[in-house]
């Protein structure tokens, strides 16, 4: 084998990118092998008909403003030498939960959510400062409270129970690796990330961010290698020695860590049938992209966000009898939110995610995909307006991507988003030398990824 | 290095680690932790820039003596008297 690395890091996406900054800023040799031809992983960019696009998340969570000393961001801040200026975070103008007959509004100041629920749940405001002093008392390093029934912990705060629907909602969307529960430590986390501190976008979108991080690394000696897919971990006797890559060339590394999933990293390590891949996550989705020749705010829609629901009951799981379960979705625009100088993107834009079956997407023919496609475009939107104003009148372009798009360019089992159900919160694999970092080690989100990345650099690599 | 040029260099890296602290008045005999808004991640650091910087080697156990400006000066002397600024 040729080429020793002392850290080999499988995916360039935010996780990979972020430990290969630490390792390299250490004056480790590191490589970060990426299949893909571009960087990003769940959270890429492309460019197409002239225009940018973003895919993964909406916005960045966890924000806070600069000075803050404390919090997520401040602390890969600091750990991957940025200024705060250089992700050139705008904060979000206003979100909002729509269920019927009740909306719940927020920003980035918990008082506005509080006194919405002062409004419309008057009986329940002990109950969720009640909620908010046990999400601040969470610790953060217990594993063995991670895995609590968050319904069961509401359900023994609240006595109402739309409001638990209504709490849950954005933070599943955001997050949520399991159907229909959730995970009480990823319920703190999505609960601080999004509510007490809140959601940011640079204007530029993740490409900003993705290519600060591409800079750094290179600028400290890493090698990114793109088109490098990783076929096979090389292991002799517990310890991985080197990889395999899909053309069959060889690389050596003293240690690997990877950031291409819990199941998928078994399969390099020969654990796992090409099929058996009953741990992986089911939760998926698609997602259209309207271009409009107005800003979204001229149409009516100002909120950043909105997290709606058709019924008063929440139902976090992939659909198991049709393409897509449009009851509940997502709608974001890029445009609201409040740039510096009160800049503008110039086109208007309206993404909007639905909850979607990944076999049932790939399994489809081309030409039936294709048609899926415009069908499911359409009936995502007469759902959505059903809780936005319409907006198609001045559509000037679309896009959509669906399971399979994530499935093919990130390579995640299901085209899984929030990865595996279960998170391996320690890194640790069955070979001594080889972890994982990213969705599935349990820090979502592009600044939750970012500290997966840092944390499992730092725990493995560095010492 | 002399203890005044340490403790130079310790301000230096936590200039680095923590840009936007005020580190004029940090009062050498109270825990850095007391002062700073750091986190075990950030005193990892001030043991990596410093192999990274000067090739000093600080074991894991002995992390404890980094806990404020005085303890940290009196650890790195003996270490640091033939390393040059």
């Amino acid at each position: 084998m040729a080429e020793a690395y002392d850290t080999l890091i499988i995916g360039a996406g935010m996780s990979g990118l972020a430990a290969g900054i630490r390792l390299a800023y250490f004056d480790q040799r590191v490589g970060i092998l990426e299949r893909h031809k571009t960087i990003g992983g769940l959270n890429s960019f492309y460019r197409a008909g002239g225009r940018d696009y973003d895919v993964g998340l909406h916005a960045v969570t966890n924000f806070t403003p600069k000075g803050a000393k404390k919090g997520p961001l401040s602390r890969l801040l600091r750990q991957l030498r940025f200024q705060w200026e250089d992700f050139a975070l705008a904060p979000q103008q206003q979100s909002r939960i729509a269920f019927p007959g009740v909306n719940l509004a927020f920003s980035n100041d918990i008082r506005l959510l509080e006194s919405e629920i002062a409004r419309c749940f008057p009986h329940q405001v002990a109950a969720f400062a009640n909620l908010r002093s046990q999400v601040l008392d969470y610790d953060d390093l217990d594993q063995s409270a991670f895995e609590i029934s968050t319904r069961k912990v509401l359900g023994q705060i609240f006595s109402d129970p739309l409001l638990i629907e209504m709490l849950l909602c954005p933070l599943m969307w955001y997050g949520n690796a399991r159907v229909h529960d959730m995970d009480w430590g990823q319920f703190c986390i999505m609960f601080r990330s999004i509510f007490l501190e809140g959601f940011a976008r640079p204007m530029r979108g993740v490409r900003l961010i993705l290519k600060h991080l591409v800079k750094k690394f290179r600028s400290l000696g890493g090698q990114l290698l793109l088109r490098h897919g990783v076929k096979q971990i090389v292991s002799e006797h517990g310890r991985a020695v080197g990889v395999i890559l899909d053309d069959g060339r060889e690389i050596q590394a003293k240690r690997i860590l990877s950031s291409a999933g819990w199941v998928e990293t078994q399969r390099m390590m020969g654990e796992v049938d090409e099929v058996g891949n009953e741990s992986a996550g089911q939760l998926t989705f698609i997602e259209t992209i309207t271009t409009l020749n107005c800003q979204p705010a001229k149409l009516g829609l100002s909120d950043t966000i909105v997290f709606y629901n058709d019924s008063d009951r929440f139902d976090w799981r992939p659909p198991q009898h049709d393409l897509c379960d449009l009851r509940t979705g997502v709608v974001c625009s890029p445009n609201n939110y409040l740039y510096d100088d009160n800049e503008q993107l110039q086109d208007g834009i309206i993404r909007i995610t639905s909850i979607a079956n990944f076999d049932r997407w790939s399994s489809l023919a081309e030409a039936d995909y294709r048609r899926e496609k415009l069908v499911w475009y359409d009936r995502s939107s007469d759902s959505a307006v059903r809780f936005v104003p319409e907006f198609r009148h001045h559509a000037i372009d679309t896009d959509m991507f669906t399971p399979k798009t994530i499935q093919r360019f990130t390579w995640h089992d299901n085209g899984a988003v929030y990865g595996a159900p279960q998170k391996r919160l320690d890194g640790r694999t069955q070979l001594e030398n080889v972890y994982v970092c990213g969705t599935d080690q349990g820090f979502v989100g592009i600044v939750g990824a970012i500290i997966s990345g840092i944390s499992i650099a730092n725990q493995y690599c560095l010492k | 290095m002399a203890p005044e040029e340490i403790r130079e260099v310790i301000i230096e890296i936590l200039g680095d680690i923590a840009p936007d602290e005020d580190l004029g008045s940090l009062d050498d005999a109270v825990a850095f932790r007391e002062q700073l808004e750091l986190d075990s991640m950030d005193f990892l650091d001030i043991v990596m820039e410093l192999r990274k910087r000067y090739r000093v080697q600080i074991p894991e156990d002995e992390y404890v003596q980094l806990a404020s400006m005085r303890s940290t000066v009196d650890y790195l002397t003996p270490k640091m008297s033939e390393v040059a600024k």
